[in-house]
């Protein structure tokens, strides 16, 4: 639901990496890196991203979205493991106070220009 | 040719939520991010609970909402400082960012206060991903809804740092199945302490009350 302003951010990050001194810049694609966890729909970011990136150099870019899994680590027994539902408790030991390592990340990594 | 850029999308929001976090230490208030979807109770739990920590800890409230000013106007019933952020000035947005929790705190005033509640958005998907420069986080769930909210919503529940269930009134009359909520919030968040409680008959305030305060005061010192 909060896409729009997502998208938003992109296209700021985005705008402000392109070397001022090129002309007529065209970016083909922009990488990120979304945790699985994250509150983020991705048609719904396309969605936004299309009606936004409008008349700017972004126009047209591909979003390519690098999925991130949800790991954590048990705080008790220190198992690492890949969580594939919403059961965050650690199948090793009864207590599974755990800890998140990876899967609320929304990063963008890099952008590709035309040449 | 590939730009390389590695940076958080919301890094604009965390690093607001920092400074409110150093502005909120500073005051010396505790703050409490109140989240829920529509409807759970969230405003009139929050009147009751204003009525049981003040006069002794000066709290004040920022109310969140799409539109209207109804809920601060509830909330200023019980003499409670309040301020209220409508986000339809800002695109309707579904939660509450950094920067707005920034501004709306200064309009309240914090040098006064012991206790800072936000009242977000009732929305059990985008607050969580939010950083507003809380101390803790509390989700409300109610038994209206469904026993499995917290494995539809695990990051809202994840985050939490305590969870109300409310409406235990209403448990003779319907086939919500209580322990069950609980154990499901307990599958996403084995350690989140859950506070089973009745907005409308006040039952179960104790546990809920004592654990602000210790909160407040783990804090403040006051």
């Amino acid at each position: 639901m909060h896409e729009m302003g997502i998208a938003q951010q992109l296209i700021e990050i985005a705008m402000d990496s392109i070397p001022k001194e090129m002309v007529n810049p065209k970016v083909e694609k922009l990488n990120l890196r979304i945790g699985k966890l994250s509150a983020i729909v991705e048609h719904s970011l396309t969605f936004c991203f299309e009606i936004l990136s409008k008349d700017t150099p972004l126009e047209n870019a591909r979003l390519d979205i690098e999925f991130v899994p949800v790991t954590v680590r048990c705080d008790s027994c220190k198992h690492e493991w890949e969580v594939t539902g919403p059961e965050f408790g650690c199948p090793h030991c009864a207590d599974g106070n755990v800890k998140m390592l990876t899967g609320r990340e929304i990063e963008i990594t890099s952008l590709e220009l035309a040449d | 040719m590939e730009i390389n850029i590695q940076k958080r999308v919301l890094e604009a929001n965390e690093t607001q939520a920092q400074k409110n976090r150093n502005f909120f230490k500073d005051q010396n208030v505790f703050v409490i991010n109140m989240m829920s979807s529509p409807g759970s109770g969230k405003t009139q739990t929050l009147c009751r609970t204003l009525e049981k920590l003040m006069p002794a800890i000066r709290t004040g409230v920022i109310v969140g909402d799409i539109c209207t000013t109804n809920d601060a106007d509830r909330l200023a019933v019980t003499g409670v400082k309040v301020t209220q952020i409508n986000t339809d000035q800002f695109g309707g947005d579904c939660h509450l960012s950094a920067n707005l929790i920034f501004d709306a705190a200064k309009k309240l005033g914090c040098d006064d206060l012991d206790l800072l509640i936000v009242e977000n958005i009732g929305n059990l998907v985008c607050p969580a991903e939010f950083d507003i420069g809380e101390d803790v986080r509390v989700v409300v769930l109610s038994v209206t809804e469904g026993e499995d909210k917290p494995l539809k919503y695990p990051l809202m529940f994840r985050v939490a740092d305590a969870a109300i269930l409310n409406k235990i009134d209403l448990l003779p009359y319907l086939d919500f199945d209580a322990p069950l909520a609980v154990d499901n919030m307990k599958k996403v968040h084995s350690r989140l302490p859950v506070f089973e409680i009745s907005a409308k008959t006040q039952e179960g305030f104790e546990p809920w009350i004592e654990w602000i305060k210790l909160k407040v005061f783990e804090k403040t010192g006051r």
